[in-house]
């Protein structure tokens, strides 16, 4: 076992443990549901970073076709849906208590339903296309030219509509979060989630990797 | 660099030959554009402003599917294979992007007198609003050229162009309608400049992405 392996297992139960036992600030009506920071929030980071080293392998796939650089961009992109997905959830589980509704239009939640259909329909190219060299080629197209717009929209958006989220229309800095929300003592658990998730992240990417290309092979020898 | 230039207006003056030499694709998006507004007239009658801008903007992303998808699937592989062979890939793309972008004008531009002409008019500002449509259908056209280059090549049809294209079109969609919603309020409102900023720098990512990306959809 790798060494970030057992450092995802430390961090991610240090995260469980720590996240539900210290005591947490006193923000609006968020109450004890503040806790959900360590779980929805690193959701997204991870996504975010997923989907980016989909859209660098679908770069290093135009410079240099491999097949080990389509599966890889294909694999990323999948476990980040994943992510988007289940950060979509905790998030509406979070807003049905807090918002007092699980969908209210926001900015961000128009976001992260924009970047699931870009990839749904990423996955439906991809599938429509049988000859595997085109199908590679042509989704690697599609993913940088969806990847280079989706980041100025989630740029650009949270900052001109007004948001429940913290952040956004009006505030300087980052739309997503607001530092000062968090003290000191919740710091020192959100980010180690952080890193604990997106390891997390990696791993079931890599663990999908290794099922992808041993597919692969089984199918070439088929052939031979 | 002039050589270039050249070439793309050579490509330009193709198409444009092409359509008028084949009138019925051209007449036909153009009847595409008249009997959908008719038949939203019939279903709506005179809406409000807000609903106005709203299904204007949807009738334009509807026309820009149907205009632009056959640009590419109208080439056969083998002609594809001599303009690229004469005059280089990125060079067709400049000339689809700017033949599409007048198409997608005209047609803008054509709904929005049928529009104006059917469903009642509640545009405070024409010129400026008229403005804004002819700054829309430019991106619109843009978008879904490229989109419409990476169907044909998936050989699929305009249904996909629809599925990879709308989750893309959202940042300027919403973009147009804040901008075109100033024109149709009295009061003068600020951050049009800006807005309008923002989508024409949109519009150049677009077409950069483009010019980078189709030659390598088009490798054989």
């Amino acid at each position: 076992m790798r060494w970030w392996k057992i450092l995802t297992i430390v961090l991610l139960l240090y995260t469980f443990i720590a996240g539900l036992l210290i005591t947490v600030p006193d923000v609006g009506n968020l109450q004890h549901t503040i806790r959900n920071a360590f779980f929805h929030i690193p959701m997204w980071l991870t996504q975010f970073v997923l989907v980016t080293i989909s859209a660098v392998y679908s770069i290093l796939y135009l410079s240099k076709p491999t097949m080990k650089n389509d599966i890889y961009a294909y694999s990323f992109s999948q476990t980040g849906i994943l992510f988007g997905v289940l950060g979509l959830a905790t998030g509406m589980i979070w807003a049905n208590y807090t918002w007092g509704a699980a969908w209210s239009n926001d900015p961000k939640q128009l976001g992260v339903s924009i970047a699931l259909l870009i990839y749904l329909a990423y996955f439906v190219l991809r599938n429509s296309i049988t000859d595997i060299d085109k199908r590679a080629r042509i989704s690697a197209v599609y993913n940088i030219f969806a990847y280079f717009i989706y980041i100025p929209m989630i740029m650009i958006l949270p900052r001109m509509v007004e948001s429940l989220h913290p952040g956004g229309k009006g505030v300087e800095g980052n739309p997503g979060l607001n530092p000062d929300d968090m003290n000191a003592v919740m710091k020192y658990v959100s980010r180690p989630a952080y890193i604990g998730w997106i390891l997390l992240g990696l791993w079931i990417t890599t663990l999908r990797l290794r099922l992808a290309i041993l597919a692969e092979k089984k199918s070439n020898s088929s052939f031979v | 660099m002039n050589a270039g230039i050249l070439h793309i207006a050579t490509l330009v003056k193709k198409d444009v030959l092409l359509e008028i030499r084949q009138q019925y694709t051209f007449y036909g998006i153009l009847l595409y554009v008249a009997s959908t507004i008719f038949v939203l007239y019939l279903a709506m009658g005179a809406p409000e402003a807000a609903v106005w801008n709203g299904l204007f903007w949807m009738i334009q992303l509807f026309i820009c599917v149907n205009a632009v998808a056959k640009s590419f699937l109208q080439e056969s592989s083998g002609r594809m294979l001599y303009y690229y062979s004469i005059a280089g890939a990125r060079d067709f793309i400049i000339s689809k992007l700017v033949f599409n972008a007048v198409l997608m004008i005209i047609m803008s531009l054509t709904s929005l007198l049928l529009f104006r002409l059917l469903m009642n008019d509640p545009l405070e500002h024409p010129w400026k609003f008229t403005l804004t449509v002819c700054l829309g259908g430019c991106s619109f056209s843009l978008v879904f050229t490229f989109l419409a280059a990476i169907a044909a090549r998936a050989r699929q049809n305009a249904a996909l162009i629809a599925i990879l294209g709308f989750p893309l079109m959202i940042p300027q969609i919403l973009l147009l309608m804040r901008i075109s919603n100033t024109a149709f309020v009295d009061v003068i409102q600020g951050g049009y400049l800006q807005m309008s900023l923002l989508l024409t720098g949109l519009d150049i990512l677009v077409i950069a992405l483009s010019i980078i990306l189709f030659p390598f959809l088009w490798k054989d």
